[in-house]
């Protein structure tokens, strides 16, 4: 590794000061399973390391209204919570799908979307359940929506000097279900091929109909980044639940993907998975419980 | 404010590292990792050094009672965090049962990855004493073996948990 000065702040404005005095050339270190093998390559050769990890704020978990998720909390804490497993199982489902238990230990919820690769496991679920983000800078905050969040590949929409505190995502409601499937070669430490979240806040129209409310399904590691599919989500949204519907959705979804050929699979064979990926998680929302 | 913040950044950062229940006062460059601290200034040679990114569970720790790969940690970063490395799983000067265990079902072979499957099994254990073969398998898939095929330390973690 390039020499760097090391800080360890104990607040949020401390932190950004920092990292706004050295702009491009300061990192934010969270829980380091992105940025240390990045510098230990000499791919990111930063002047200024900022450890998160004094800060408290950053790591706190509570429920007001809606869940705020400190940026700082991490996959492991994710899978332990009460609230998560109760509220929120995709989450909590989701983080065990990632990595294994010893990087989970270190690896954060603000650490996987702030680097922002395609892949990303949290982005897909968070963004289907209306994550928004929660930025402090140097002499402001502001809220995003998480689907807003992500510029390309590896690139977030934080300027220098701005923290991502905290994710906020709204209570569900009765009726709304939230679902994630990631396609991977193995069960653990493997990176997703192509995922795919669905939510949907159902009614029941009629005995065995499931009427779509609100819809949103969220493509992963098939684009630049994640990629909301609304065209599929446009001819659910407000209608019944019909298998012919679904098929429509599950192939217009897998045409809103933009994949690229790499190790993990082909373009061609991203997009397939897209197509059933879609479609099973909506046709299971046809026996949801209401 | 600048000078005070400038003055936390030094190229050799002092911490207080407690290892095994152990205070050490060091200073260090922010550069080293918690596993090379470990290794070659406190001389414990058990946590081990494998891929260098993470994946392959060797250099497994327990930071603040959680497993965690020791390589991708700075060890600028630890100051005042529990640590236990395989050294400090002894129990009343004998080796824990999973290490018991590991030996007496032929869950070792070449030992590369054995302290850091070792520690991934006590922390299971801790947080559940009674696993199935599910769980174990679940904590240990971050830890490679490229000798035994898995099944006898599989096997050796569910006889320690007996």
């Amino acid at each position: 590794m390039k020499p760097f000065e090391f800080f360890k702040p104990a607040t949020i404005g401390d932190a950004s000061k920092i990292l706004a005095d050295y702009g491009r050339e300061g990192r934010a270190l969270a829980g380091g399973t992105d940025l240390l093998i990045r510098m230990k390559r000499g791919q990111w050769t930063p002047r200024a390391v900022v450890s998160l990890n004094r800060i408290a704020a950053l790591r706190a978990m509570e429920m007001n209204g809606e869940l705020q998720l400190g940026a700082r909390v991490t996959l492991g804490e994710i899978i332990r919570s009460a609230e998560a497993r109760g509220q929120f199982p995709v989450l909590a489902r989701t983080a065990s799908k990632m990595a294994g238990v010893q990087v989970r230990s270190l690896a954060t919820v603000g650490g996987n979307l702030c680097n922002a690769s395609p892949s990303a496991d949290m982005a897909p679920p968070l963004i289907a359940l209306g994550a928004r983000a929660d930025i402090a800078g140097r002499d402001h905050e502001r809220i995003l929506p998480l689907e807003d969040f992500f510029v390309g590949p590896g690139q977030n929409a934080l300027v220098p000097g701005e923290i991502l505190r905290a994710i906020f995502i709204p209570r569900p409601a009765d009726g709304f279900f939230c679902s994630y499937v990631k396609l991977e070669h193995r069960e653990a430490m493997d990176i997703a091929i192509a995922g795919v979240a669905v939510s949907a806040q159902l009614a029941k129209s009629a005995a065995e109909i499931r009427n779509c409310l609100d819809v949103r399904i969220v493509l992963g590691a098939v684009a630049p980044v994640p990629r909301r599919a609304k065209r599929a989500e446009e001819i659910l949204r407000g209608n019944d639940l019909t298998r012919e519907r679904i098929q429509e959705a599950a192939r217009l979804a897998a045409s809103e993907a933009q994949p690229i050929d790499d190790v993990r699979g082909s373009a061609w064979y991203r997009r397939q998975m897209i197509e059933v990926l879609t479609r099973r998680q909506l046709l299971a929302l046809m026996t949801a419980p209401l | 404010m600048r000078d005070n913040l400038l003055r936390m950044a030094k190229m050799r950062f002092p911490i207080l590292l407690v290892v095994n229940g152990e205070e050490h006062e060091l200073e260090i460059d922010p550069r080293r990792t918690l596993l090379q601290t470990l290794r070659e200034e406190l001389e414990l040679g058990g946590t081990h050094l494998g891929c260098d990114s993470g994946d392959c569970g060797a250099c497994t720790v327990l930071l603040d009672g959680e497993p965690a790969p020791s390589c991708l940690v700075l060890a600028a970063d630890c100051d005042g965090r529990a640590i236990v490395t395989v050294e400090g799983l002894l129990q009343n000067g004998e080796p824990h049962a999973v290490q018991k265990a590991l030996v007496a079902q032929g869950g070792i072979q070449c030992g590369y990855c054995t302290p850091g499957i070792v520690v991934s099994s006590v922390a299971l254990l801790r947080a559940n004493p009674n696993p199935n073969e599910a769980e174990v398998r679940e904590a240990i898939a971050g830890n490679l073996c490229r000798c035994t095929g898995y099944q006898k330390i599989v096997e050796a973690v569910l006889a320690a948990a007996k």
